[in-house]
């Protein structure tokens, strides 16, 4: 505890940078995936395959991923955040296009009917509809990409997972739960700020 | 064979079923209606001991059945509710097989039973024993679920609204078909509905309750002709003097006189309220009783059907 | 980069087998502990509204936890080793199994659960032969979920001294070796796929028949 308390500064630029990098992963991520879940929402076929291509990297473990990515891309950021966005996409897509395909039909037959173009039913009327899925998979993408961000300290990326390292290196507890403790507290908040966020969608528009 | 003495049963202090009592003698259909909350459903649930009673006795073929072992109470009571309840991961026959299993019969013994009750239920065992629920439509999935209760043999048996969530034209032939079944089975029936015409239509006595009390208690004619008080007499509905002709058989008034040349034709197996709509709309007061084969059996008039209602009264 | 990696394989058979084993050891026993604990949980907690709520709640939190942590905390309390990632890796299982076989159970439907009870079974009989057989495909969902999970999580055992096909890859890693890194990233990524089309087959074959 008397650690933290003046290391706290450490730790801050840890939370930091672990922030930092699943923020961008996330956005990197949800931008690829509002494009492809659209695009699947529409056509059966890019459906099941962008869910088999992003089932099939979901189920590769975390480390595995950003080792394999070493050869290519060397160690660093870089290497994290392709590992988040390639884990996210199964859900992120899978939400998007869910969450299109679920707005009532005769919600979006309406709004064709007063002369909507496609591109303003999309905008006005299926997105704003398919939002609450859509939360809940960032939702969900949101904690694994803070969960794979402390792993990618061991390939140099930095954030909270390199005070649990330094910590097992150094045999220090206090680092190691330290580390530990932020990686679960921003995981577990993050996750009931957007699980708030859903709710609140959900009763709006149900 | 099912006495109920003074029954209560109290939810959050309100009395949903309130000192009832009630006789049943075997072999009828007990048919309990009345309004929603009126507790006819938490009754018959009490028989069984779904619900446990506070006060008052029910007591079936001689038993007291809070002296019974619930699950073995039930074992010997058919039990049939509205979404039927079939087993989805099990096939019909399975379904079928439920109780005698639960008892322990041989299995020889279990199949030949299931094949015995799908064919009273008009459902070709062949067909229909390895299917399974998801496979059938709402009436079969019900006939099945009437197959179910009767396949331990058990005296009693207790339905809640059966044919409630099927469409009236279906609901109408699963009545006919339960009627016929029973003729042949020997089984006292607690029958719990909110449709009256469903009451009139099977019941041996039917129970109108009210807010946790029994108002009536009498036969559909008796009912009909002598409704206890207003709401019984609003409950039947204000065509009551019509649903007592639809009770009346044709061929029980018929004369032996021949009838006019163009008179309109009866069937001697309908109903009196049949005749009279056939009569009114073609504008005559005399029709002719027919048998199936289309032979004139003799004639009825728009004199007798009137007689009728006054003779019953 | 390949053919040296399975050079390397070839030459230490041993060493993979070893870890291989222990990667597979430890992964099948939490997964097994975890069902043990967790579906007991779950069919007593489902009976209860207020206590399967406060259950699906803590899962939930449990399964946001990053496995990288859960595995860190451990270190402290119970030091290095196969046992303490054992533990990890089983606590890191629960939250799936637990919400699923909730879910699973509060998920048949009441009027099934009724007629069951109104034919006279008892309340063994019914769990038994009504409300598991229903709830089967969705506790096994969950079990696959947390069989992945665990696969990929043992991966970082390594850190912890718990042995496991990581060890490659973290040797590989601080060596700067790319041979050595493929031998644990290549075959646990087939284990981990492996092992969700396992589950899959199973969730498969066993979803009762009518229910399909």
């Amino acid at each position: 505890m008397t650690w933290f308390l003046r290391n706290w500064d450490q730790v801050a630029l840890a939370l930091w940078e672990h922030v930092t990098i699943s923020l961008t992963a996330l956005t990197i991520a949800f931008a690829l995936s509002l494009g492809i879940g659209i695009l699947a929402a529409r056509r059966e076929r890019i459906y099941a395959a962008a869910l088999a291509v992003a089932g099939f990297l979901y189920t590769i473990p975390t480390l595995a991923f950003l080792a394999l990515l070493i050869p290519v891309v060397g160690l660093g950021r870089t290497n994290a955040i392709i590992a988040m966005v390639a884990f996210s996409l199964l859900i992120l897509i899978r939400n998007v296009a869910t969450g299109i395909r679920n707005v009532p039909a005769d919600v979006v037959d309406a709004a064709r009917g007063m002369g909507m173009s496609a591109a303003q039913i999309l905008a006005r009327v299926e997105l704003p509809l398919a939002l609450p899925v859509i939360v809940a998979g960032l939702r969900i993408a949101a904690v694994t990409v803070i969960s794979v961000t402390v792993v990618a300290a061991y390939v140099n990326a930095g954030g909270l997972g390199t005070l649990i390292f330094n910590g097992i290196a150094s045999d220090h507890p206090p680092k190691i739960w330290a580390g530990a403790l932020a990686a679960c507290a921003l995981a577990v908040s993050v996750d009931l700020a957007l699980a708030t966020l859903e709710r609140r969608l959900r009763r709006t528009r149900v | 064979m099912i006495s109920i003495r003074g029954l209560t049963k109290r939810f959050d202090g309100a009395a949903a079923v309130d000192a009832l009592s009630l006789e049943i003698g075997a072999g009828e259909i007990c048919v309990l209606i009345g309004p929603s909350g009126c507790g006819k459903t938490t009754t018959m649930r009490m028989i069984n001991r779904m619900i446990d009673a506070d006060a008052g006795s029910i007591v079936v073929g001689g038993r007291d059945v809070t002296r019974s072992d619930p699950v073995e109470l039930r074992r010997s009571i058919g039990y049939v509710i509205q979404q039927v309840g079939l087993f989805p991961h099990l096939t019909i026959a399975e379904n079928v097989a439920t109780v005698p299993q639960l008892l322990r019969w041989d299995a020889p013994r279990v199949a030949r039973r299931v094949d015995e009750l799908l064919a009273l239920v008009h459902m070709a065992p062949d067909v229909y024993r390895d299917r399974y629920p998801r496979e059938l439509s709402g009436g079969q999935k019900q006939r099945v679920g009437v197959a179910r209760a009767l396949a331990a043999d058990p005296p009693v048996m207790l339905m809640d609204e059966p044919f409630g969530a099927i469409d009236p034209i279906t609901r109408a032939s699963l009545q006919d078909e339960f009627l016929r079944i029973l003729r042949e089975l020997d089984k006292t029936i607690v029958f719990v509905t909110h449709d009256i015409d469903e009451a009139i239509r099977m019941g041996t006595r039917i129970a109108i309750m009210r807010a946790g009390k029994l108002v009536q208690y009498d036969t559909p004619q008796a009912i009909l002709a002598h409704p206890a008080d207003p709401f019984v007499e609003a409950f039947v509905g204000g065509d009551r003097a019509l649903k007592r002709l639809s009770l009346l058989p044709v061929d029980a008034f018929r004369a032996n006189a021949p009838p006019p040349a163009n008179a309109p034709r009866i069937a001697r197996t309908a109903n009196l309220r049949d005749a009279l709509s056939l009569m009114l709309s073609a504008e005559t007061d005399c029709a002719a009783v027919v048998a199936a084969d289309g032979t004139v059996a003799g004639s009825l008039t728009l004199a007798t059907i009137r007689e009728a209602l006054v003779v019953r009264a | 980069m390949l053919a040296d990696a399975w050079h390397y394989i070839a030459t230490h058979p041993q060493q993979f087998a070893t870890a291989l084993g222990v990667h597979i050891a430890m992964s099948a026993s939490a997964l097994a502990l975890a069902a043990a604990i967790a579906i007991p949980m779950g069919l007593v907690a489902a009976r209860r509204a207020g206590v399967a709520l406060a259950a699906i709640n803590a899962a939930n939190i449990g399964r946001t936890l990053p496995s990288l942590a859960v595995l860190a905390l451990a270190m402290p309390i119970l030091g290095t080793g196969f046992a303490p990632s054992l533990v990890a890796l089983t606590l890191i299982a629960l939250p799936p199994i637990l919400t699923n076989t909730i879910a699973g159970l509060i998920g048949v439907e009441p009027d099934i659960v009724d007629a069951a009870r109104g034919m006279g079974m008892t309340a063994r009989q019914i769990l038994r032969r009504v409300e598991l057989p229903l709830a089967t495909p969705v506790i096994f969902a969950g079990l696959r979920t947390a069989a992945v999970q665990v696969v990929s999580g043992a991966v970082l055992a390594a850190f912890i001294g718990g042995g496991g096909l990581g060890d490659f890859i973290t040797a590989g890693i601080a060596m700067m070796a790319t041979p050595l890194l493929l031998v644990g990233a290549i075959p646990v990524t087939l284990l981990s796929l492996g092992t969700d089309f396992l589950f899959g087959t199973l969730e498969r074959r066993l979803t009762p028949r009518g229910l399909a």
